[in-house]
């Protein structure tokens, strides 16, 4: 078990949550997450189901108001502040099923003031897809459709990417692809991080392994080598 | 383009495409929207005298129960796949994104009631007998009346259990003092006594638009963020 | 405060006994409509003690709204004083378009006391006691809400020989009684972790539509004149005598029922609150 400070180099703080406690009615999600994550690295955030992945980072993402505690995000205590330097993507594809993937990306570039098409096209085929296809998103393979939900969440060039699950029910070689390009972007400088239940596809790709447990960070280590508790 | 503005034009085009592209929802309501007039006909016999009396309510609640319908349907795209989260976490300003689905309410309701109204005026044999100019700030504020209120209420029972039920069951009460104003105005000017007028119901609309879309324009951000 | 309650509660009991007397022996018998117009003791304070149950709601869901936001709150500060100046000088201004029994004092006694009350709410009340107060006065209104339109009907029925009429007071109050049933319907059937702020949005929605409910039933009245549930014109001094004492004695007993309502709702959510501590330290993250 590596101590988790000297994991985090010289790297200057990105992310810091404070004492973040998160309660849906009797049912603690988050019990007081302390961490900071750095700039310019990727981060694999793993866990049971209700360990509390997803709900810290919604709180992150500025969808979910924590009960206590404080998050800043680039130096703003509000996540929606901050909300221009992030990108989300979760298991759902948050994309229009009815619209083609460029369609998609149209509109949600409006969204952050995005009015260039070229600007679509570059994010669509960075992820490994055809901006021409005239395919509507519904009829696209999981495998293509997290790939465009991607390709959305990195449309405005963010610092950060906050990533739920993005390989879930997607097949081997997609999910390799997404690594690959993931780890292309960190190496750009962007801030990765990403909660999956399929640790090994982030083997050698991320740089620390973030370990949540029944709503708490339990160990932050540099590779995948400690698993679960007894 | 990142003005208010240009986010509501550009929401709203998208989404009377994908409306136009799939015309299931428009056509299953047109469709409706006929039933509940013939419908209406058989239950209520157009050929008594008091027809004309009557008509000013008959094809309001007709309306408002076409427009229940149609904003059920206001979410219902953007729940399939958490398209919110997406919209949520994007600089966009939410406001824009009511206007843009209350205005896209606005025109689907105008439709249906460009259909059912000649029907109306055919089964009744309805002649207005007062100033027929009239009617038509009575259907503009009336239904923005209805159809602004409903998108606010539609995103509130995003948050609720029996989410069809619960958007009627808080739209219907508050819209209580819009609902006399249209169909007292109706038959006012249906009958067209000369010794009353149209006008104070028609203020009344008025001034119940500008202050339910204000209401709404300000509340409207914290319902969609009390997740 | 724990010794209060009985004491205030027997001091409630004697109050509404001394004022049930007063309504059915003490009180002049009607002209016109005999003994059944004593329901009007009964009908009247209820309305009163319902209106000012679910104005109290307004105010509170208002300040549970502003509260969220630093910025928002003292925005708000501002804009209820400037609004209470408003109305006293208006009040004094306009005085000649006032209804005949409206003095310019009490427009202005109104616009300060109401002022007064949500500056007090503001100061004895947290967040979350802002947000019970809220549930409590909506449901001990809406209470006493039906009270009012069972009693109505009552009391037409022999005397007019009909149930219902578009009275421009009753109609009001069922229109706020469905508002308020909705209000408290919403907050079952809520499944989202913020129900107060969704409540509270709908509870401003009620108030914006209430002089709208009322203006338009006024006119719809004056277009189609309808009897009149309740008299209007003057009313004998020893009936007035008679009314506000059951006014008073209905105000405690609402006091009462709302403490009580107000204690059972803060303990459950106490425990609740207990409940989710205790889960934060149990490492199982639930409560066994």
């Amino acid at each position: 078990m590596t101590d988790a400070n000297t994991v985090r180099a010289h790297a200057d703080p990105i992310i810091t949550v404070t004492n973040l406690v998160k309660q849906f009615g009797r049912f603690a999600a988050l019990r007081g997450v302390n961490a900071s994550f750095d700039a310019g690295r990727f981060y694999a955030i793993l866990g049971d189901n209700g360990a509390g992945k997803t709900t810290m980072l919604r709180v992150l993402a500025g969808l979910v108001r924590p009960t206590r505690g404080e998050v800043s995000i680039l130096g703003d205590s509000k996540p929606r502040k901050a909300c221009r330097e992030f990108g989300y993507m979760a298991h759902p594809s948050l994309l229009y099923d009815e619209m083609s993937g460029m369609e998609n990306l149209r509109y949600f570039g409006q969204l952050y003031g995005i009015a260039d098409d070229a600007r679509c096209s570059a994010s669509i085929t960075a992820v490994g897809l055809d901006p021409a296809l005239d395919r509507q998103v519904g009829q696209y393979s999981q495998g293509m459709r997290q790939r465009m939900s991607l390709a959305r969440a990195l449309l405005h060039d963010p610092k950060i990417l906050l990533l739920d699950e993005p390989f879930s029910n997607v097949d081997i070689h997609s999910a390799r692809e997404m690594v690959k390009l993931l780890t292309g972007m960190r190496d750009g400088g962007k801030t990765i991080l990403v909660v999956t239940h399929q640790a090994s596809l982030l083997d050698g790709a991320a740089d620390e392994f973030v370990w949540m447990q029944t709503g708490q960070i339990i160990n932050r280590t540099p590779d995948r080598t400690f698993m679960e508790t007894a | 383009m990142s003005a208010p503005s240009g986010i509501t034009l550009v929401t709203l085009t998208k989404d009377v495409r994908l409306e136009w592209r799939s015309k299931d929802a428009l056509n299953s309501m047109l469709f409706f929207a006929l039933l509940v007039v013939v419908v209406f006909s058989f239950s209520f016999d157009p050929n008594a005298e008091e027809s004309r009396v009557i008509a000013g309510g008959l094809v309001w609640v007709a309306f408002l129960f076409a427009a229940v319908v149609a904003l059920n349907q206001t979410w219902a795209r953007e729940l399939r796949n958490q398209v919110l989260d997406a919209y949520r976490v994007s600089p966009a300003p939410t406001n824009a994104l009511f206007l843009a689905k209350a205005i896209g309410n606005f025109l689907f309701v105008v439709v249906l009631e460009a259909v059912m109204t000649p029907l109306f005026i055919v089964f009744y044999k309805l002649r207005a007998l007062g100033p027929a100019w009239q009617l038509f700030p009575v259907a503009i504020l009336g239904t923005w009346a209805i159809v602004v209120n409903g998108t606010f209420f539609a995103a509130m029972s995003l948050r609720t259990r029996s989410r069809e039920i619960m958007l009627p069951l808080l739209l219907f009460p508050i819209t209580i003092p819009a609902l006399l104003s249209m169909v007292e105005a109706t038959t006012t000017i249906l009958v067209g006594d000369p010794s009353t007028s149209a006008k104070f119901w028609i203020i009344l609309l008025a001034t119940y638009d500008v202050v339910f879309t204000t209401g709404c324009l300000a509340l409207f951000e914290t319902v969609l963020h009390a997740e | 405060m724990k010794k209060a309650f009985p004491i205030l509660g027997l001091l409630t009991a004697v109050l509404l006994s001394y004022a049930l007397y007063q309504a059915l022996v003490v009180a002049p018998q009607e002209q016109t409509m005999g003994d059944v117009q004593r329901i009007f003791y009964y009908h009247v304070p209820s309305a009163w003690t319902a209106f000012l149950l679910f104005a109290i709601n307004f105010l509170a869901s208002v300040l549970y709204l502003v509260r969220r936001n630093p910025q928002t709150d003292k925005i708000a500060s501002w804009v209820v004083i400037v609004l209470a100046v408003l109305t006293c000088i208006g009040g004094y201004a306009f005085r000649s378009a006032l209804p005949k029994d409206v003095y310019p004092s009490s427009v202005a006694t109104t616009g300060i006391a109401i002022a007064g009350l949500y500056f007090l709410l503001r100061k004895y009340f947290s967040e979350q006691g802002t947000d019970i107060l809220a549930l409590t006065t909506a449901e001990v209104g809406v209470v006493f809400c039906t009270v009012v339109l069972v009693t109505g009907p009552l009391w037409a029925r022999p005397v007019w020989g009909i149930w219902w009429t578009w009275d421009i007071r009753l109609t009001s109050t069922l229109v706020l009684w469905l508002i308020y049933v909705s209000y408290l319907v919403l907050r079952r059937f809520s499944t989202s972790g913020e129900t107060p702020v969704l409540a509270a949005a709908l509870a401003v929605f009620g108030a914006l539509d209430v002089p709208l409910v009322y203006f338009s039933i006024w006119f719809f009245r004056t277009q189609h004149p309808q009897p009149v549930i309740g008299g209007g014109g003057s009313i004998d001094p020893r009936m007035l005598h008679v009314l506000l004492i059951n006014w008073l004695a209905f105000l405690c007993f609402a006091f009462l029922v709302c403490w009580s309502r107000y204690r059972l709702e803060r303990m459950q959510r106490d425990v609740e609150e207990t409940q989710a501590l205790e889960a934060l330290l149990e490492p199982g993250g639930h409560v066994r």
